[in-house]
């Protein structure tokens, strides 16, 4: 399987963000393929940046455009962009594979009987899949939120620091796992501090606002 | 549009599972609205006319107040852990979210109090018409008080312990529900006192329907409103 997508082009973006501007004409590309590394300090507004491009933050101007396009339908956005942010958005009281499983349908997944083993195996939880997800670690919640990226395909992954709470193993495992995605022609947009190993990345740095006043 | 169909009933699956698993949520509004309603006789004494009289106006406030325990929780929880910006991300408008919510929440609140109505309901030396009548106006305005209840809870979803916002910003919805419905029991038992036929379908019926459709819409326009101004 090979996404179809071609390119995210970021032009012009302004985000405010309670009555602040978080991000002011800021202009970028990201080819197919590609894996765009942001940098910056805290605060810099790397997370807000993300949401924007998630659509999840009105843009007070410029535009983010797919391929030319706006993403305003909610199921253009939904064939099109997987989010993870810092809150893992996992049930405490539904078991690993049943987290899963809701995702699954929710996101419009094939609906008889989903076979969630692909997910399940990426980051070794097949052998948690009956445990109720309140009796995980932390480095297990994450790998369960990173898990939903594979339950339905999207193109653009918006990924919040990744690698938080991941051990070394697991962090070569999802930097596998965006390699292999930005090999079949995904793109991955991942704010982080942290140096993965991935094979078509780019950096992007991004400056405060209030640095640049200060 | 399949997808859509599919993420609406997904979700109401979702949380009836969410209920049934961790939710203490139902359970605990029935033990408040037997509570109150039980509470009743004790204050006002052995008057059995007096009780049969504001046995229906009673178990409807009963039951407002019940269902107002967990509403501020209705969007706040998927809010709180993270959920939300998730379920932003599918083929899911977001009115159609609010309206699976409430369905959802209709569900697993409005109906196991309905299931305790009755039983509940003798304790207030009810009669038969009224009983019936009691009934039959809960089937017919909840699910309204719920999807006004969900404007509410989307504008208040990201504030902190926000059920007294909650209860204030929506109770002003709640009050027409309560008249039409209360006053349809009371044209019903008199009509019945009467000797005369009761006959369903008068203004006071028709008033709570349109109330409960008016909602329909409402609802999951204005509680989508609220949901995207506390998205960011």
């Amino acid at each position: 399987m090979t996404y179809s997508l071609a390119k995210l082009t970021v032009d012009g973006l302004t985000v405010e963000r309670g009555g602040r501007t978080v991000l002011s004409d800021l202009s970028f590309s990201c080819a197919a393929g590609q894996a765009l590394i942001i940098r910056g300090a805290n605060g810099s507004g790397k997370s807000t940046l993300l949401r924007a491009l998630a659509t999840l933050l009105e843009i007070k101007a410029g535009s983010v455009l797919l391929d030319g396009l706006e993403l305003e339908e909610p199921d253009e956005r939904a064939e099109h962009i997987h989010y993870l942010g810092h809150l893992d958005g996992i049930k405490t009281a539904l078991t690993v594979e049943e987290n899963l499983a809701i995702w699954h349908a929710y996101y419009g997944g094939a609906p008889a009987h989903p076979d969630l083993s692909p997910a399940l195996r990426a980051f070794d939880l097949a052998r948690l899949r009956d445990l109720p997800a309140q009796y995980l670690s932390a480095g297990q919640k994450k790998r369960l939120a990173l898990s939903r990226l594979l339950v339905v395909p999207r193109p653009l992954w918006c990924l919040d620091e990744p690698s938080v709470s991941l051990d070394q193993h697991n962090k070569g495992l999802l930097s596998d796992l965006i390699n292999q995605h930005t090999a079949v022609g995904g793109i991955a947009i991942i704010p982080s501090h942290e140096d993965l190993p991935l094979a078509h990345a780019l950096e992007l740095r991004i400056d405060t606002v209030d640095r640049k006043a200060a | 549009m399949a997808g859509t169909a599919q993420a609406f009933q997904s979700l109401i699956k979702r949380d009836l599972k969410l209920a049934g698993r961790s939710g203490t949520g139902g359970l605990l509004a029935v033990f408040f609205f037997a509570l109150v309603v039980t509470m009743v006789p004790f204050g006002l004494g052995p008057d059995l006319k007096l009780l049969a009289r504001i046995a229906p106006g009673m178990i409807w406030v009963a039951f407002i107040l019940s269902s107002l325990l967990s509403l501020d929780r209705l969007f706040q929880t998927d809010f709180e852990d993270g959920s939300f910006d998730l379920m932003v991300l599918s083929p899911l408008p977001m009115e159609a979210l609010v309206l699976a919510k409430c369905v959802a929440h209709w569900l697993t609140n409005a109906v196991p109090l309905l299931i305790a109505t009755p039983v509940l309901a003798l304790l207030l030396n009810i009669d038969g018409v009224s009983m019936g009548m009691v009934i039959l106006t809960l089937v017919v305005g909840t699910p309204g008080l719920t999807l006004m209840g969900a404007i509410g809870a989307a504008l208040t979803v990201g504030v902190r312990r926000g059920g007294l916002l909650v209860a204030l910003l929506i109770m002003p919805l709640y009050v027409p529900v309560v008249i039409f419905a209360v006053g349809s029991v009371e044209a019903a038992r008199e009509a019945a006192q009467l000797g005369q036929p009761v006959d369903i379908f008068e203004p006071n019926f028709f008033f709570l329907m349109a109330l409960t459709l008016g909602a329909g819409v409402l609802g999951p326009l204005a509680g989508a409103a609220g949901l995207r101004l506390n998205l960011s």
